[in-house]
């Protein structure tokens, strides 16, 4: 009923290499171009900038659209005249103070919590409050209090920062393994030294992510937060530089305020926070 | 013979230890009034099913959790909190820090719990990681290394520190078995150059009977001390003890099922 049908043994010998086609051969240069990401991205970007160029010029409207050639110039010219980068190091230096004071809070804020129930019960709540309040919600409350100048952008910075770093380090410290913890403890470590030698490096991939996050809401809060009140005590920053330009109705120089955000942001994302990691996660193998 | 071992103080004392932890829903009683001595240089196991408390009672030694009744000496001083004199070898592959590299792990271990600094402890590294075999890559990261070598490298930390007693729960679980046995010699050849204190947490009754020189049996659920046996000599009949273990462990499920 289930019998198998019987079939002959066989056996046969390989054919020789001169049989085949194609053994191994190299990709053509075309091929081997087109697998480059860098150059993908790179052509990309080359046609969008022409397309860029070819509709600024049939729009022949500089007031609307300046074409990419007039935003480089003005890009140029702002470099040269120094105005730029005094534009750029205002707000990177307003940048630092906020990112910095919203990271150290942050970092408080989840040691207590990871130290006291009651503090994992107040970061929380204070996360689910917070987290989802706009930094520029918080401006005018904050020029009420702090006045025009430096504290009000540093306080909403920090607003900005802190909650992001927190619940992200937070989430890494209680995913730390209750092995590597043991073996912490073992050692004799305990509180903050715990905190500091196993639990900061252990949870460094969520950390960082938070930090990415931080940056990303710091910076874009800051610009926001220039354009909307421009000048901290007598130097503006670069969303001061966009505004002013605007009411000038020189556009280029608008649109050479946005690149410079951009290459800022491209700036820290891929070299910064990228060497960062190249060093750590991924060294250490916790970060594909 | 019987009376001369006696009249040495023990190095770890565990006297009616009853270990209890509360889960989500209940309140667990792992062991009841577990006794049991170790002396120095013994290779001693504590073996038993699932649920017999056995991981539970080397985490109470190595000082993670206190007991509800009894008490655990180590050298006559009371066991409070975790620290350098009792060394873990865990079973998981993560217990190696992935931020330091296999010397570095050593080097660390060495330099917080403040036995050595600087030169010294660099040396003491690199010696244990020599009895490991593992020279060649004490400049690598742990996730380079296989399970086994992780556990070389965790077996070479603990020894470094040479601890009272070094504390090992079923690190060879999780390897394959040919890298276990491997493993299990090799622990073997270490402790014939050194004479270590271990005291091994396994279930597996071919792994006491070859590792252990005495073996504690321990009930499940609570887990209770059924026996304590000494393991055979080299060239001893480890068949006929592994028999006698299997048939104490068996007893218990027939009993078991005998109730229902």
């Amino acid at each position: 009923m289930s019998e198998t049908m019987v079939r002959p043994d066989f056996v046969q010998t390989p054919r020789g290499v001169q049989d085949f086609g194609i053994v191994e051969q190299e990709l053509t240069v075309f091929e081997r171009l087109y697998n480059q990401v860098w150059l993908r991205k790179t052509v990309l970007i080359v046609v969008l900038i022409l397309a860029w160029e070819l509709y600024a010029r049939h729009l022949d409207n500089p007031l609307l659209v300046p074409t990419f050639t007039d935003t480089i110039s003005a890009w140029w010219d702002g470099m040269v005249s120094g105005v730029l980068p005094d534009r750029v190091s205002t707000s990177l230096q307003v940048l630092a103070i906020g990112f910095s004071t919203g990271v150290v809070l942050a970092f408080v804020l989840t040691v207590l919590a990871i130290t006291t129930r009651i503090g994992t019960d107040f970061l929380e709540t204070m996360t689910a409050m917070f987290n989802p309040l706009p930094a520029i919600a918080l401006l005018p409350l904050a020029l009420i209090w702090f006045g025009l100048g430096i504290g009000s952008l540093v306080f909403v910075l920090v607003h900005s920062v802190m909650w992001a770093v927190a619940l992200n380090t937070h989430a890494g410290f209680r995913g730390v393994s209750q092995t590597l913890r043991m073996v912490g403890r073992n050692y004799g470590l305990s509180g903050l030294r715990l905190v500091l030698w196993i639990l900061i490096p252990a949870a460094f991939p969520s950390i960082l992510a938070g930090l990415k996050i931080g940056w990303a809401f710091a910076w874009r809060t800051l610009i926001a937060a220039e354009l909307v009140f421009g000048v901290a005590s007598g130097k503006g920053g670069l969303g001061w530089y966009i505004f002013e330009s605007k009411n000038e109705l020189d556009i280029p120089e608008v649109f050479a305020g946005l690149l410079t955000i951009i290459m800022i942001g491209l700036l820290v994302e891929n070299v910064v926070f990228r060497s960062i990691e190249l060093h750590t996660v991924r060294r250490w193998g916790m970060q594909n | 013979m019987l009376d001369k071992t006696n009249a040495a103080p023990p190095l770890l004392d565990v006297r009616g230890v009853t270990l209890q932890y509360k889960t989500r829903d209940h309140l667990v009683t792992a062991t009841y009034r577990v006794d049991f001595c170790v002396q120095r240089s013994d290779r001693f196991i504590l073996l038993g099913p699932s649920g017999c408390g056995k991981s539970t009672l080397l985490k109470a030694v190595g000082g993670y959790m206190a007991p509800v009744e009894g008490e655990i000496r180590l050298k006559g001083q009371r066991i409070t909190r975790p620290g350098p004199d009792r060394m873990m070898v865990f079973q998981e592959f993560d217990q190696l820090l992935p931020w330091k590299t296999v010397r570095q792990n050593v080097v660390f271990a060495l330099q917080t719990s403040g036995k050595l600094r600087g030169r010294a402890a660099d040396e003491k590294a690199m010696q244990y990681i020599e009895k490991v075999h593992l020279t060649r890559f004490a400049d690598a990261y742990p996730h380079t290394l296989s399970g086994g070598m992780k556990q070389r490298v965790a077996i070479a930390r603990g020894m470094a520190m040479e601890p009272d007693i070094l504390l090992m729960d079923e690190p060879f679980a999780a390897l394959d078995a040919l890298t276990r046995q491997r493993m299990q010699d090799e622990l073997l050849m270490l402790w014939e150059e050194t004479r270590f204190t271990v005291l091994f947490v396994t279930h597996s009754i071919p792994e006491a009977v070859k590792v252990g020189n005495r073996i504690l049996l321990l009930s499940p659920h609570p887990g209770q001390v059924k026996a304590e046996l000494n393991s055979v000599r080299p060239g001893g009949d480890a068949a006929a003890l592994e028999a006698r273990i299997h048939a104490m462990l068996f007893a218990d499920r027939v009993e078991e099922n005998a109730h229902v």
